[in-house]
């Protein structure tokens, strides 16, 4: 391997633009993944805000309620499956092959192509709007049969989810080959940073869940232009397999999008707690518990599709299962600080944030659990609450932790620790101004994916479209925040962070070299 | 502690907690616009005992929660202020305890078990819909519901009444905006109500929160569910499930009425559909057709077709110089009877209107949207609709 990666290697990377066209090297695709991911951020953020604007008041003002649908379908599809997830899979680049003491994902060639499938992916999604008839109305979850009616838009959504999940499931595949195969000699499996855990954990998930996702997709293809009826009673189907099948993969991706966060606040409450990871097995093996219970609890997202008692009963106690190692997760975070020296830079602060509005948002599923009180709530904005509280305050929080904390290792500058903690402020501000009152909204009972609403609901509305317009503006300043570290940030040191453990901080250089581990650290005693 | 006490009465729902008031003032005093606001935080009161007993079981978790709170947000917060290294704190190195992370795993176990007795008894509760006292189907059409008393026949439909000015803000919003409809359920009071749903095209769900239910309306299949309104009044609900563009404009509207009055309500339903609404041989005028037709466009055709028959193409074509409702009038009323094989969104109406209201709304869209200058009378439908 040596003798390889001498010096001649290096005269031949091209530069600029067509660096990035044909790179393999890990970091470069990790930026990628990371900028592309946050430029769909922004792009579905603005849709969010378009959604909120219209629901500023009573009445129509700002879209029509076909437009307003196409947006909900659209910010729901862009975040999930453009910003959040393609945002880990750029940790996972980064962070997996230094955390390992790897020179580099297993393969590296897969991995270009796992990023450049994105874009085009992207576009679709977005140039569906363009479409004859717009984009498909029908919601995130795109159930049949509404994805019938749809225009063309919808096959271009359609195509865009194959595509998404074929880069899903390479960059999966590369993360297990990478981590069962490339750990530095003593690395077990049971030293690997947590991060690195969650990770091959998540993968699996993703290769489990991924196919069958493309498969209810595929379904509706067929349904909408070859003649079969799988989602069409009228001709021997039924329309809730499909959301059967969709939920089955879309329990398992709720967790695709925590437990990679699970993950990155498992590293940073550590470091600025200057103590160890409390209970590092049972955090693994509660994530691997996790993981498999979220295979068995689907059809509580369709309570009230009229299933039999019985089976409701079942879902209703195993979805209660999942408390028990989600408990543990979070116990053992609060036991890590517990006793530690803890200090507050911007990545502990949204550790922090991220570990007390993600417990309320697995309060509320403890709610959402009860199956009576489910079906009350179903399909209301107490479940738009409750899956932001996971998804906003539980995963982009901990991506933003992410980012501050390793951001001196990636571009060997420092971010301004004042606009960082700024930055902080407002979002947990605005975040809870925006979604704790959408709690009120549900329980009053207001629908989702509704345009315009009964004159009971405009206060809180009008309070949650005001703190929507100051969370999406300080995202903006997290931009501002960024672009100031890397065109003038000061130099890093080669450790900021005191209480930092892994091999990214204890093995290598700050910033760290394009190539390294190329010889492994060796780890055995 | 404050901070405990607002998480319990902002969750838990209690609005005398004298910090939400405040607040509540607060951020009222920057809102002048909002002249109704009510600023709920909990369910819409229950007038059915299950009802009653779901808020009480979400009353119950809510307080596992606040003590659930107390417990890890006290260690938390206890931890960032006395545990920090500003104030000069000592990390300590422990890692693991079997003891206390058994413990922690057993105790949500209980808590669990605990919650799940009276989770399933309520559950098995809400979807007995046996030995009901009436049974209502109620079926989802894009975008109204039609109902359906079992028992006697009576059959309507139940559109949004709320006039479009009020949507697009021309007009003041009345109090029941957005739900309020033309036909409403009428129930009697403390007799066990059974609902039949299924749907015309997509799903729809059909809720009442003021009476605990909810159900998907499924195309192709019948689910069901029951309630018992305790308490005359009116109570109101819309789908709940994405059903297309006018998905939050189908509102559902139930009044709960005493025996008597329920009775009277029957037998003039009763009275009402033994009479057709027109009469079946008469020669119609124009002038009188296209007037009622502007009606029917109104209430079913406006939404997709727009004012003034101008349409959102490509969806939802133009009717205004529109190929069909200029062309011959056997294809105009096929496509209203029998929907649209080439465009789905065009649903068939022939199930849902009359004989007159569709020569009616033929005769507005050729008279007042178009000049073709043609009408076809009722009779004439019968006739086709016949073969």
């Amino acid at each position: 391997m040596e003798a390889v990666h001498d010096h001649s290697h290096d005269h031949h990377v091209p530069t600029g633009i067509m660096r990035y066209v044909t790179t393999t090297n890990h970091k470069d695709i990790g930026s990628m993944y990371l900028w592309f991911s946050f430029a769909m951020f922004l792009v579905g953020g603005v849709m969010a805000l378009v959604i909120r604007a219209e629901l500023f008041q009573p009445g129509l003002q700002v879209v029509e309620p076909e437009f307003f649908n196409q947006m909900t379908t659209l910010h729901g599809l862009i975040m999930v499956f453009g910003a959040i997830m393609p945002a880990f899979v750029g940790f996972a680049n980064w962070q997996i092959p230094m955390m390992i003491g790897a020179p580099d994902m297993a393969f590296p060639r897969m991995n270009n192509w796992s990023f450049w499938l994105l874009p085009p992916a992207g576009i679709l999604l977005m140039g569906s709007l363009l479409a004859p008839g717009g984009a498909g109305g029908v919601g995130w979850t795109m159930y049949a049969p509404l994805t019938i009616q749809q225009g063309m838009g919808m096959d271009m959504m359609i195509f865009a989810i194959h595509i998404l999940g074929m880069s899903s499931i390479m960059g999966s595949i590369n993360i297990i080959t990478t981590i069962l195969n490339m750990r530095a000699p003593g690395m077990t499996m049971m030293k690997m940073p947590l991060f690195v855990w969650t990770w091959l954990i998540t993968a699996y998930l993703l290769v489990a869940s991924m196919p069958v996702l493309a498969g209810a997709v595929t379904m509706t293809l067929t349904d909408r232009h070859f003649g079969t009826h799988f989602f069409n009673a009228a001709g021997g189907g039924d329309p809730v397999l499909y959301q059967h099948i969709f939920w089955f993969f879309g329990h398992p991706e709720v967790y695709i999008i925590a437990i990679p966060a699970f993950g990155v606040i498992s590293e940073v409450i550590p470091t600025f707690a200057r103590k160890p990871l409390f209970g590092y097995p049972s955090m693994v093996y509660a994530t691997a518990s996790i993981a498999i219970l979220s295979f068995l609890v689907w059809a509580h997202h369709m309570y009230t599709v009229g299933m039999p008692v019985e089976a409701q009963l079942y879902y209703m106690f195993a979805t209660m299962l999942i408390a028990i190692p989600t408990g543990v997760k979070v116990f053992n975070w609060v036991a890590t600080m517990w006793k530690g020296s803890m200090s507050f830079e911007t990545p502990m602060l949204f550790a922090q944030g991220f570990l007390f509005l993600f417990t309320i948002g697995g309060f509320t599923g403890l709610v959402l659990a009860v199956t009576p009180i489910d079906i009350q709530l179903h399909d209301t904005y107490y479940v738009v609450a409750h899956f932001h509280y996971v998804m906003v305050a539980g995963a982009l929080f901990a991506a933003f932790a992410g980012v501050y904390y390793w951001l001196p290792k990636w571009i060997g500058k420092m971010y301004d620790e004042r606009l960082g903690k700024i930055h902080f402020w407002l979002s947990l501000i605005f975040f809870n101004i925006t979604f704790f009152v959408q709690h009120f909204l549900g329980l009053a009972g207001m629908p989702r994916r509704i345009p315009d609403y009964a004159l009971q609901f405009a206060d809180w509305n009008m309070v949650s479209s005001i703190g929507a317009f100051g969370f999406g503006l300080s995202q903006v300043f997290f931009l501002y925040i960024l672009l100031k570290a890397i065109r003038s940030g000061e130099k890093a040191p080669e450790k900021p962070w005191d209480g930092a453990s892994t091999l990214e901080w204890t093995h290598l250089p700050t910033p760290a070299p394009y190539h390294s581990f190329e010889t492994p650290p060796d780890l055995r005693n | 502690m404050t901070f405990f006490t607002t998480i319990k009465s902002t969750l838990g729902g209690s609005m005398k907690s004298s910090f939400s008031a405040r607040a509540l003032g607060i951020i009222m005093a920057f809102l002048p616009a909002i002249a109704v606001a009510e600023w709920n935080l909990n369910f819409t009161p229950a007038v059915t005992l299950l009802g009653e007993e779901i808020q009480a079981i979400h009353n119950l978790v809510m307080w596992i929660i606040v003590g659930i709170s107390i417990v890890v947000f006290g260690a938390m917060f206890w931890s960032i202020l006395k545990h920090r290294k500003s104030v000069g704190h000592k990390a300590s190195n422990f890692h693991e305890n079997t003891t206390i992370e058994i413990i922690w795993t057993v105790i949500p176990v209980v808590i669990l078990i605990a919650m799940a007795f009276p989770a399933t008894r309520l559950l098995l509760a809400t979807r007995d819909s046996s030995a009901s006292d009436m049974t209502i189907k109620a079926t989802g059409y894009q975008w109204r519901w039609g109902y359906e008393y079992i028992d006697e026949g009576v059959k309507f439909y139940s559109t949004l009444a709320t006039p479009r000015n009020q949507i697009d803000g021309g007009a003041e919003k009345e109090k029941t905006y957005l739900l309020e409809v033309d036909n409403k359920v009428v129930v009697p009071v403390g007799k066990k109500v059974r609902i039949l749903t299924t749907s015309n095209d997509v799903i729809h769900a059909w809720s009442v929160p003021g009476l605990a239910v909810k159900q998907d309306a499924i195309p192709g299949f019948i689910r069901d569910i029951a309630f018992k309104a305790e308490t005359i009044g009116t109570y109101r609900g819309q789908c709940y499930e994405l059903c297309g563009k006018e998905h939050g404009f189908m509102p559902i509207v139930v009044e709960v009425v005493s025996e008597e009055d329920y009775q009277t309500w029957m037998q003039a339903k009763l009275a009402e559909s033994g009479v057709p609404s027109f009469d079946p041989d008469k020669e119609y005028a124009v002038a009188e057709l296209v007037a009622a037709g502007e009606q029917v466009y109104n209430a079913n055709c406006i939404a997709c077709h727009q004012e003034g028959g101008v349409g959102m193409p490509p969806t939802f074509p133009a009717i205004k110089g529109g190929k069909i409702a200029t062309g011959s009038m056997e294809g105009h009323l096929d496509i209203i009877l029998n929907g649209s094989d080439k465009n789905p969104m065009m649903a068939a109406w022939g199930p849902i209107l009359s004989d007159y209201d569709i020569a009616a709304v033929i005769a507005y869209q050729r008279n007042e949207i178009n000049s073709s200058g043609d009408i076809i009378q009722p009779s004439e439908i019968s006739a086709v609709r016949a073969e």
